[in-house]
Parts: structure tokens; sequence; C-alpha cells
């Protein structure tokens, strides 16, 4: 067969391939952003609405350190709104880090039902009969009238109530946003980062003597895995650790250069290339939702819990 | 001597690339998610009775529904069930099929609830129903995220070179929910209204 005809059937194959990813196999709705406590997809509420209900929910942040979110979205087809509630509670995670104390109050207009996903943290606070009752008496009457900012907003005064009621940690001081960049370091792997130090200084090693000198190959053995080290934890103590550790191990352990270095690279090199997959999984990258003012405390985990309702 | 040593150190912990400390992590993880499985069917089970004693007090109501969610209750409690249930399919089975047969009980007790306005009216079995949708989500969530861990552990059981420590150390894929009888379930259910009239 001609060359070209099978170089563009690989272009055509390796275009579907890239594409491909992006036809979703599932077809159930994005997670919308959390662009603040009160993420109105339908354009239902008025500015001045909104404003109430921000300020209503800030405060309760601020008093209580508990997130509340609002979510309003026209549909949650093909989903049924627990499911959705819940899948998209969990990928904001709100509430805080090491609390967990979050609410999702979630109204799908055109499907005329709503729902009170309530985190683990805050089941004891707000049961499932709680949750059902303030759906019931606040919400549903008033989303029967189409007034949506009044039950909303007696929803949240009730849900505060609830909340103040609850013996929860008090919250940081107002000059403490949760920082959701830090949410990537927590997760990092220590265990995984030192076997790949130790067995990078046990190939390196022996190499840099070998080159620079036992002097001069120490230090730069110490400089190079201080700076890495310093870079992925950006911890000064960590850092300086590790460098001092890698100088005292090329200086005590490097060898003396010739035989040796070839020796523990053939060694290491065997080893740490069957076990570079390995480290792959332990790296984990943060993010969470993230705005001017707002961002999810990081900490919610929603178990299911809450009531639904419609109207 | 010492490069012995250092070869043997370096063998030792080469393991944690080929997944040993990620089969203890996930061991326990698939462990904890099943445990938190447990948790939510045991607290459904633990509604039951209050639910069957508020539908009780309905005068006329269907009492073949009401026997049929207590038989499945007895049944789906008389299981014994532990943390090693998951390495025995079998034990898996029965007791998930025993747990679908109690759902199926309590959605058509349900179901049937519904044509007693006198039940419906009852704010007690309007919270006992609120609480058993609460207690079928978490069961659902908890359902949800123990696949989840179990497709992790049983992907890393059965991928190359993962699947050599394994055999090592014995570490089998463990079972997941599977939807039993797909068949009936796609099928919709029919309810028929016209074999007893409700009482006004």
């Amino acid at each position: 067969m001609p060359l070209a005809l099978i170089r563009k059937a690989l272009v055509a194959i390796l275009f579907i391939a890239i594409l491909l990813p992006w036809a979703q196999a599932d077809g159930v709705q994005a997670v919308p952003a959390l662009t603040g406590p009160v993420v109105d997809q339908t354009g239902t509420l008025s500015a001045s609405d909104m404003a109430a209900l921000e300020a209503q929910l800030h405060t309760l942040e601020q008093t209580r350190g508990a997130q509340v979110v609002v979510l309003m979205v026209p549909t949650t087809a093909p989903e049924d709104i627990a499911s959705y509630a819940n899948r998209v509670a969990n990928a904001w995670k709100i509430g805080r880090r090491d609390v967990g104390d979050g609410v999702l109050v979630i109204v799908a207009k055109n499907d005329r039902k709503m729902r009170i996903e309530v985190a683990k943290a805050l089941e004891g606070a707000i049961p499932d009969i709680a949750a059902a009752r303030i759906i019931d008496g606040a919400m549903k009457p008033r989303f029967q009238q189409s007034d949506f900012a009044g039950g909303l907003g007696a929803a949240i005064a009730q849900l505060s109530a609830r909340i103040a009621g609850e013996a929860l940690p008090a919250p940081e001081g107002a000059g403490h946003p949760s920082n959701s960049t830090d949410g990537g370091r927590d997760g990092f792997d220590w265990t995984d980062l030192a076997v790949f130090l130790f067995f990078g200084v046990m190939v390196a090693g022996p190499v840099a003597r070998g080159i620079f000198g036992g002097r001069l190959g120490g230090v730069l053995m110490g400089g190079g895995v201080g700076l890495l080290a310093f870079v992925v934890t950006s911890s000064l103590i960590v850092a300086g650790g590790a460098g001092l550790l890698a100088l005292l191990y090329t200086w005590l352990f490097g060898g003396t250069g010739g035989a040796s270095p070839g020796r523990g690279r053939a060694r290491g090199g065997a080893v740490a290339g069957g076990w570079g997959a390995g480290t792959s999984g332990g790296w984990s990258s943060g993010g969470g939702g993230d705005s001017g003012g707002f961002s999810s405390g990081g900490g919610g985990d929603f178990g299911g819990g809450g009531a639904s309702g419609d109207w | 001597m010492i490069q012995r040593i250092l070869a043997l150190v370096a063998a030792v912990l080469a393991l944690s690339g080929c997944g040993y400390n990620d089969f203890q992590r996930l061991d326990e993880q698939s462990k904890a998610a099943w445990s938190e499985v447990l948790n939510q069917y045991q607290r459904r089970a633990d509604l039951v009775p209050n639910i069957v004693a508020t539908v009780k007090g309905e005068a006329n109501f269907e009492q073949e529904t009401l026997t049929r969610v207590v038989e499945a209750r007895a049944k789906a409690t008389s299981i014994q069930v532990t943390p090693e249930t998951l390495n025995n399919p079998e034990a898996f089975n029965k007791f998930q099929q025993a747990q679908g047969e109690l759902s199926g009980a309590l959605s058509r007790l349900m179901v049937v609830s519904e044509r007693y306005p006198t039940l419906q009216a009852n704010q007690g079995f309007r919270d006992l129903r609120v609480t058993l949708e609460g207690t079928e989500n978490r069961i659902t969530v908890a359902r949800n995220r123990y696949i989840q861990t179990v497709q992790e552990y049983n992907v890393l059981a059965r991928s190359f070179p993962t699947n050599l420590t394994a055999m090592a150390f014995s570490y089998a894929p463990k079972p997941s929910f599977t939807v039993a009888n797909e068949a009936q379930i796609s099928a919709p259910p029919t309810v028929d209204f016209s074999a007893s009239k409700p009482k006004p």
C-alpha cells in the first residue's frame, strides 16, 4: 500500500483518538462553577435578591464557619435531583477542610423539584426530617407563589438556626480565607518522594562524585536534592534535611569512582526504571472551587443525607 | 558486603514500585467502604419495624404487602455479614440478593400506601417515609463509593506488573455490586389498582 495512504490513515486515527474523549459517554450534566455562595443558572433571582442571600450566607459562614451554598438550575436531567445534588456537592466539597460542614440547597426550576443536601458533619444538626420540614414549611408554599427569593431566604434562616444549635468548632478569624491551593499538598505522598530521592541519590551520587570529585560532587548532590525537595514541598526544613542527607550520603558512600559508579548505576537504574510507574500515582493535584471572596473549604463529604421535595 | 546489604534494601524497597503499598491501602479502603455499606443497610433494617408498626395501625391495609416486608427484613438480617464476606463471592451474592428483596418489598409498600389518604396525612408516617428515602440515598452513595474503591483495587490486582505482587501475597480481585436480574429491572413496573379498593 502506498505510504501516503498509510500516513493519512494514521493521522485520521490520531484525530479520532484525541477527539473521542470529548464526547460525553454518560450524558450527565457538567458540574456548575462555584462562583459564589449563590449560583443561579436560571436568572430567576434579581441582583438585590442575590445580594441579600449572599449577605445571609456570608454572615453564617463568618459566625459559625459552616458553608451553605444555594444552586438554581433549570433541570437536573437525566439524573434525578438526589444523585445530581450529591455529585455536585461532592465535587465542590463545600464545608471547612477539617470539619466538613456544608449544605447544598438546590432548586431545579423546570423540574419543579428542590433538595437540601446535608454533609455528614451536619447530619446531627439537620437530620432528614428537619430538612423535609424546612422544604415543606419554608420553601414549598413560597415557591408555589413563585417567590423564590423569599423561600430561599426563609430556608437559609431556618438552616442557620439549626446549625447555630450545633457545637461546631469556632471559625477562624477573618484574615484566614481557606486556601484551596494548599489542598494538593495535603494529599501528597511523602513516602513516594522519599523513596524516589533515595534511589536518585544512590544512582547519581557515585556518578557526581566520579565526575566532580568527592567534595564538589557531594555539594552538588546536596544542592540538587535540596532544590528539588523545596520546589515540591515548599518547606525549607524538609528541603534542608533532604539536602543534608544527600550531601552526607554522597561523601560517605559515594564510592571512589571508577568501577562503583557503573555498578551502582546498573543496579539503581534497573530498580528505578521498573519502579517509576509506581510513583506516578502518588502525586496529587489540588484545586477546588475558587473565586474572589468565596471559595470552597474543601472538606465537605456528602453521604446522601437531606431531603427532597417538589412544588 | 555493603553492596549486598544495599542490594537487599533496594530489592525490598522496589516492592513499592510493584504496588505492595498500594495494595495495603486499597485493601483497607475497600474494607472501610464495605463497612459503610453494611452500616447503611443496617440503618434501613432498623427503620423497618417502625414503618410496619405505623402502617399496621391503618385499618384494612393490604396485609400481604406488610407480611412480605417483614419476611424480607427477617431474611436480610439473618445473613451474617462480616468484612470477610468480601473474599467470598457466593456469600456476597446471597447478601446482595436478600437486600434487593427488602428494597423491592419496601418500595411496593410505599406505592401501596399512597392509596390510603389517612396514612398519607399521618405526620409520623410521612416522617418515616422521609427517613426511609434518606436511608436509600445513603445506601446508594455508600454502594457507589464501594464500587469505585473496589474498581481501583481490582485494576491494580489485574494489571501487570502488580498482578504478580497480588499473586505473591494472595490479593484476589474483590466482588462488586451487580444488578441482579437486569432484564426484570429494565421492564417498567406494573401496579394493579383493581385488586382491592381503598377505604374512604
